[in-house]
């Protein structure tokens, strides 16, 4: 469930080095999928390296900020910085235009059966 | 999580990694009021452990009606818990549960864009948390379907009662559901995706 805290802007002005979040790429989704394509070094920055760690297999944005225990934002502009550096992949969600595919809709259907 | 030691972030288990062929996620929002089950569901049909997701807001965002506050505005944790359907070696499936204050439903940029549709989960016992959120998911043009959820205690009312008692179109499904059942809350999945099935099958105009 939802909380109230109060949180000190200050670490997250850190973080993101007091670049400003407006600027950041805006494509990424919540569900957007995230694959590292480079090693964690030591040089870099802590939560650019741990994002690298753990996006082995396919995460979603949500995910690593669930990981990370991030904000959403936050870890959308480390997102932007990595893929600016070709250091991740990110496969993009099928957008639901005004109606999504059928084909794609019987894949869920199918998909949930099984469950 | 502290960024600064040499603690290493914990990621996802071994069981829960998703195979490297997945290729694109879409995704369902769960709609409610607090206590209504949301996170129940999302915890029923999910094949990982929920997880938490958050993001900040600022009050001044919210639309708080003290102007005086706009200069000091104060950041705001907000919580969503989500889970996750692998539909096939391609496609995964994530389902969200809004967070709880009603107020954050909507400002949570990018929670309902590019989603499949919504579930509107009700509880019988508390009807009129759930008419507000009808009218913004139409105006939003975000399918949905209602699922009542049945607590033990709750009075039983023939659904096409409910139907009328929530100014449903006749079109939308509503449909009944135990959250705490996997089962069930996977039925409720199906019935979204058999609308919009339905609503993607139908010639225009």
């Amino acid at each position: 469930m939802s909380n109230w805290e109060e949180v000190g802007p200050e670490r997250f002005f850190v973080i993101t080095r007091g670049r400003d979040r407006q600027h950041a790429v805006t494509d990424f989704d919540l569900v957007t999928l995230v694959v590292a394509r480079s090693r964690p070094e030591p040089t870099m920055q802590p939560e650019h390296a741990a994002i690298l760690r753990i996006c082995g297999s396919p995460l979603s944005v949500a995910e690593i900020s669930a990981y990370l225990s991030l904000p959403n934002s936050l870890v959308i502009v480390l997102l932007s910085e990595l893929l600016g550096t070709h250091k991740i992949e990110a496969r993009a969600p099928i957008p639901a235009a005004a109606l999504p595919d059928l084909s794609l809709l019987e894949a869920v259907i199918h998909g949930l059966q099984r469950l | 999580m502290d960024f600064s030691g040499s603690e290493p972030v914990r990621g996802p288990r071994e069981a829960e990694l998703l195979p490297a062929t997945v290729a694109a996620a879409v995704k369902v929002v769960i709609v409610g009021g607090f206590g209504v089950g949301k996170t129940t569901l999302v915890g029923s049909v999910s094949e990982i452990r929920p997880l938490t997701t958050e993001e900040t807001m600022t009050e001044a965002g919210v639309g708080i009606d003290d102007l005086a506050g706009v200069e000091r505005k104060s950041s705001t944790t907000v919580a969503m818990d989500f889970g996750r359907i692998t539909i096939s070696e391609e496609l995964v499936l994530y389902v969200f549960g809004t967070p709880g204050q009603e107020r954050f439903w909507f400002l949570w940029n990018g929670l309902f864009e590019g989603a499949l549709g919504a579930v509107v989960l009700v509880d019988t016992r508390r009807l009129e948390v759930s008419f507000d959120v009808l009218g913004r998911l139409e105006d939003r043009g975000v399918p949905f379907v209602v699922a009542v959820n049945s607590f033990p205690e709750s009075p039983g009312y023939p659904l096409d009662e409910l139907r009328a008692a929530l100014d449903l179109p006749p079109h939308v499904p509503i449909v009944e559901c135990d959250a705490r059942t996997r089962e069930s809350s996977r039925d409720v999945l199906m019935a979204l995706m058999r609308y919009l099935y339905e609503l993607a099958a139908q010639p225009v105009g």
